[in-house]
């Protein structure tokens, strides 16, 4: 339906304020039903890069395209949907309603703000909360209610700024495992961020592997493991031998045939 | 993935870890009960204190830092007896005078507390869209605060006077100018209280300063306004009182005030009754924004200052 690349970015350079080089020569095309993850070294730029795909900053140089149209463009037609670190909820909103949010902010009506609500607690497993407010949910389901949020307009893309980085072992990987679920049923496309190896080799289509000082693209790994990927995913050696490749091309090494 | 069973378990596993805090009617009986003793409790011991002291001063004979007496301090029994004796032979009791002299005065301290607080809240909404306009502006509205109200308010009765308002309503002019002022620094911080990361998710949904503004910023401040609001509803009770002087307004507390004040050797108990009305408004004020911040504010126990 739709064959146009989801991002594509051409020539990317980011630099800040304070002469510090962010991003250099950052060519990446991400297609449509993607999973891809971006992996690497704190101050590699990934962060940086997710925010110029959301125009949430702008580029120094280079293009950036979200389904064909500029960045900015993307952002004004709600191309995409985000989640931060942080949940991000509005502490005087309950479930229901932070998870409304943009779609009072696009005007739907109440009944079908209401329906739509419904469908995404039963997609994130949160039915029976939709009245609590953020503070009486833990981080896990405090960061499901984001993922609600961004997926509730149904944008076509979806970016997520180290969404389980502040939670658990355990609990980041059972999310891992409900955010293909929910991948797999939305039809979106995700670019995500990550410091995790196995969480990347776990998640994504592909992982693009990044170096730091200046922030470039040093590897690109496809991921052949096949979907649906389970708990016993993890304990293929196919996705080991993926985690060591990753981590070989974190370190800047060759990979050993 | 996760066999129905399962997502159950899950289910009831979340359940016990989201803290419920949404407190059962007998839990809140229990604590009103027990604020309400706190509070008979607290207005026992300062009557203690006081007899105590005034008890120990007159048998020592203390005059420092004043002289222990009936005259300065009355016993608050007396106070509260003398709201009961008639002011004039034959005439109704004190609390009767007392009574209307307070509405009159809550009316004015409530005219003025609601324009203080719009015009404290939609100067800080004004604010808040440009740090050039706090950087010129700011200066201004806290030297304006520095003026002693005492100074201000007989221009302002004059003032508006001369334009044909009416000498209450100029009274209500006074305590809005001390309400409007805790309400527009506080909203104002509140406004700006939202981080990075509350700004960027209204961004990433390309939402107008509208928006922003009614969606995120003002609920954030909430909080904040609530506080304000709660120093405004004492200080507007204050303003109308101070008001009224300089006015010669006859019809409140604060002209009782003044009146009791001339008499106040040969009847102290008055003057001190009459403190004792203003302390139970300023407190119906307070209590009121109390029960509205409850009413409004949803929110975890530590964002309610």
């Amino acid at each position: 339906m739709n064959d146009r690349p989801a991002v594509s970015i051409t020539g990317l350079t980011k630099q800040f304020k304070a002469g510090v080089t962010a991003l250099t020569g950052i060519d990446l095309e991400v297609q449509p039903r993607e999973f891809v993850s971006l992996i690497g070294p704190s101050g590699c730029g990934k962060s940086t890069m997710l925010r110029i795909i959301g125009d949430l900053i702008e580029p120094s140089a280079g293009t950036v395209e979200v389904n064909g149209k500029t960045a900015h463009r993307a952002r004004l037609d709600h191309d995409y949907g985000i989640v931060f670190q942080e949940a991000v909820l509005y502490d005087w909103r309950t479930v229901s309603k932070n998870i409304a949010l943009p779609l009072e902010l696009l005007r739907w009506s109440k009944e079908k703000r209401q329906q739509r609500v419904n469908e995404l607690l039963g997609l994130v497993e949160l039915e029976g909360f939709e009245d609590h407010h953020p503070w009486q949910l833990s981080g896990g389901m405090q960061q499901r209610v984001a993922i609600a949020r961004a997926l509730s307009f149904d944008p076509a893309l979806l970016l997520m700024d180290e969404p389980f980085g502040a939670l658990d072992e355990m609990t980041r990987e059972r999310m891992n495992l409900e955010l293909l679920r929910i991948w797999e049923a939305s039809g979106s496309t995700i670019v995500f961020v990550t410091h995790s190896i196995p969480e990347a080799v776990f998640l994504s289509t592909r992982v693009v592997v990044m170096s730091a000082r200046p922030g470039r693209v040093s590897a690109i790994v496809d991921v052949d493991l096949p979907y649906p990927r389970t708990a016993r995913t993890r304990e293929e050696p196919r996705f080991f031998e993926l985690v060591t490749e990753v981590r070989e091309r974190l370190a800047g090494g060759e990979v050993a045939a | 993935m996760l066999t129905r069973a399962a997502e159950c378990g899950k289910h009831a596993r979340m359940a016990s870890i989201a803290v419920d805090r949404t407190t059962t009617p007998r839990i809140a009986a229990v604590h009103g009960g027990r604020r309400v003793l706190l509070v008979v409790c607290g207005i026992a011991a300062f009557w203690g204190l006081w007899e105590a002291y005034r008890w120990i001063g007159e048998s020592l004979g203390i005059t420092w830092p004043f002289a222990v007496n009936a005259v300065n301090m009355p016993h608050i029994h007396d106070m509260l007896h003398a709201l009961t004796l008639p002011l004039q032979p034959g005439g109704p009791p004190l609390i009767h005078y007392e009574w209307h002299w307070a509405l009159f005065t809550a009316k004015e301290a409530l005219l003025g507390f609601v324009l203080g607080a719009a015009i404290g809240f939609g100067l800080a909404v004004f604010l808040a869209h440009s740090r050039i306009l706090r950087r010129g502006l700011l200066p201004y509205i806290i030297v304006s605060q520095t003026v002693p109200i005492l100074a201000v308010a007989p221009m302002v009765v004059v003032g508006l006077g001369q334009k044909g308002v009416e000498p209450w309503i100029a009274v209500s002019v006074i305590a809005a100018y001390l309400t409007f002022f805790p309400v527009a620094m506080n909203t104002l911080r509140g406004l700006l209280s939202p981080d990075r990361r509350d700004l960027e998710l209204m961004r990433s949904y390309a939402a107008d300063r509208r928006s922003v503004l009614w969606k995120l910023r003002v609920p954030a401040s909430l909080p904040f306004v609530f506080s304000a609001l709660k120093i405004s509803a004492t200080a507007c009770v204050i303003g109308a009182i101070i008001g009224e002087t300089p006015a010669s307004i006859q019809d409140g507390l604060g002209g009782a005030i003044v009146n009791f004040n001339q008499y106040y050797s040969t009847g102290p108990e008055r003057l001190w009754a009459t403190n004792i009305v203003c302390a139970v408004l300023g407190f119906a004020f307070f209590g009121v924004i109390v029960l509205a911040e409850k009413l409004v504010l949803r929110r975890a126990p530590e964002h309610i200052a």
